[in-house]
């Protein structure tokens, strides 16, 4: 094992430690929110600064390995993929953060038939559904984990298209409910934000283990 | 280049290599000692020729002229391919006369001419300021990155097509590295360079396209972006990120 051997290794298990606490985060936000369980937010609360301290962790590691192991080839794929990753991750566990102080401040859980008409469910379980399975691609170095990544983002973005219209016909029905349904809109929002960060974490991945550029790719394509 | 092959006696120390090298480039041969990159090199100004038992088939083409035809005298090879070396080398005359030696051994005797060109020569080799006013002083006064821009602006002086460099500064500090480094780049805009280095770094900073040979052969030649972040060949790979066994 070579000296930057040691550095990625410690560099990939501090990633994977960072991500592994942001899945949870989205999970306990998950939880917090549908059950009304303050105690629950609030420790996500208080978990979202071990968030930023990893990042800054895995970004001061990351410029030491450029600057003192000059990588190169895979090596310096790595380390450029997880700079980027480090930054979507912490963006995520941001989302989980906010959708912690929604349920910390609701006066109680959403109700069901709110959760059912505006697909929340749907959208926690594909986020979060995306978010392991990144992890995973991540983890394993598998290839086949990153490709499911595009098609789920759909099941994201639909729900999110039709938000407005939802949330205001439930407006106009439930006007008594009109906080809580904002706070449904813009978790629906951070949802479908969070399946464009693991998007980018894809494409990164994607550099990380083909060396190929996919970002931006129709825009590059056109030009 | 084309399908060549060097022998020492019954050492196969080049295996049937063929590559082409754009004007006006850098190229970077890199490799774990022993590996040939150094033959190579010497096989654009025929100085394995000195090496009794070497033996070469194949084309080794400059401007279309193959430098290991008969018809070929070797003072025209060495006028168009200039060499610097891992050390600096200059002969023991003044600093004027080191530029001007190969102008004299081509038969130029006047002293305008060599005026110019030894003037030329420095200031392309990013020297000139520093010495203009102690030309007739000895060489060996110089510094070892003063030295070593010498020795290129001696090569400069006979206005060679390809200049070819063996680690010609693995012997300096950081700063005159740098200097020797910013002076390739800035040569490039008129000769092509092809230069052995064993720092992989360097050979990123300076070089359009990097080749990467290994017992002998010729394991990839590309750009050196792509080789350094993404090579083709898995040797390439482990040799460049210190993986190599």
């Amino acid at each position: 094992m070579t000296v930057i051997d040691n550095n990625i290794q410690q560099l990939k298990n501090d990633l994977l430690q960072m991500w592994s606490l942001v899945i949870n985060q989205m999970e306990k936000a998950r939880l917090a929110l549908i059950n009304g369980d303050k105690n629950l937010a609030r420790e996500v609360r208080v978990n979202e600064k071990r968030v930023d301290v990893f990042e800054l962790k895995i970004d001061m590691d990351s410029e030491s390995i450029l600057l003192l192991k000059n990588p190169v080839a895979i090596d310096l794929r790595f380390v450029l993929s997880v700079l980027k990753i480090n930054y979507n991750i912490e963006r995520i566990g941001d989302y989980a953060n906010a959708i912690a102080k929604v349920a910390e401040n609701l006066s109680g859980p959403i109700p069901e038939d709110i959760l059912q008409s505006t697909h929340l469910p749907e959208m926690f379980f594909t986020a979060q559904t995306m978010l392991q399975e990144s992890f995973n691609a991540f983890e394993k170095s598998d290839r086949t984990h990153v490709n499911l990544l595009f098609a789920m983002d759909e099941k994201l973005d639909k729900p999110n298209r039709i938000a407005n219209t939802v949330i205001g016909k439930l407006l106009r029905d439930r006007p008594e409910d009109t906080m809580m349904l904002l706070e449904a809109l813009a978790i629906i929002r951070k949802l479908e934000r969070t399946g464009d960060h693991i998007l980018n974490i894809a494409e990164e991945l994607i550099f990380y283990f083909d060396a190929n550029v996919v970002k931006h790719k129709k825009m590059l394509d056109d030009n | 280049m084309k399908d060549v092959n060097v022998w020492y006696s019954d050492n196969h120390a080049l295996k049937n290599i063929s590559m082409t090298f754009e004007p006006n480039t850098v190229t970077a041969l890199v490799g774990p000692s022993g590996c040939g990159k150094s033959t190579f090199l010497r096989l654009f100004n025929r100085m394995n020729d000195l090496i009794s038992s070497f033996r070469l088939e194949g084309m080794v083409t400059i401007d279309s002229q193959n430098i290991y035809s008969k018809e070929v005298r070797l003072d025209e090879i060495r006028k168009k391919v200039g060499m610097v070396f891992q050390k600096p080398n200059p002969f023991p005359k003044s600093i004027y006369e080191n530029v001007a030696y190969g102008l004299r051994v081509n038969g130029t005797s006047n002293k305008k001419i060599i005026d110019e060109t030894v003037e030329r020569s420095l200031r392309q080799a990013t020297l000139w300021d520093e010495v203009k006013d102690s030309l007739k002083k000895s060489a060996m006064i110089l510094s070892g990155g003063q030295q070593q821009r010498l020795c290129i602006a001696r090569a400069l002086a006979v206005e060679p097509k390809l200049i070819l460099m063996d680690e010609p500064a693995s012997a300096l500090d950081p700063i005159s590295t740098a200097h020797i480094e910013e002076l390739i780049l800035e040569l490039k805009k008129e000769f092509t360079i092809i230069i052995v280095t064993h720092n992989l770094q360097q050979a990123g900073r300076i070089s359009d396209s990097t080749a990467f040979f290994y017992l002998g052969e010729l394991i990839e030649y590309n750009l050196t972006k792509k080789i350094f972040l993404n090579p083709d060949n898995e040797r390439t790979q482990n040799y460049i990120t210190g993986r190599f066994s």
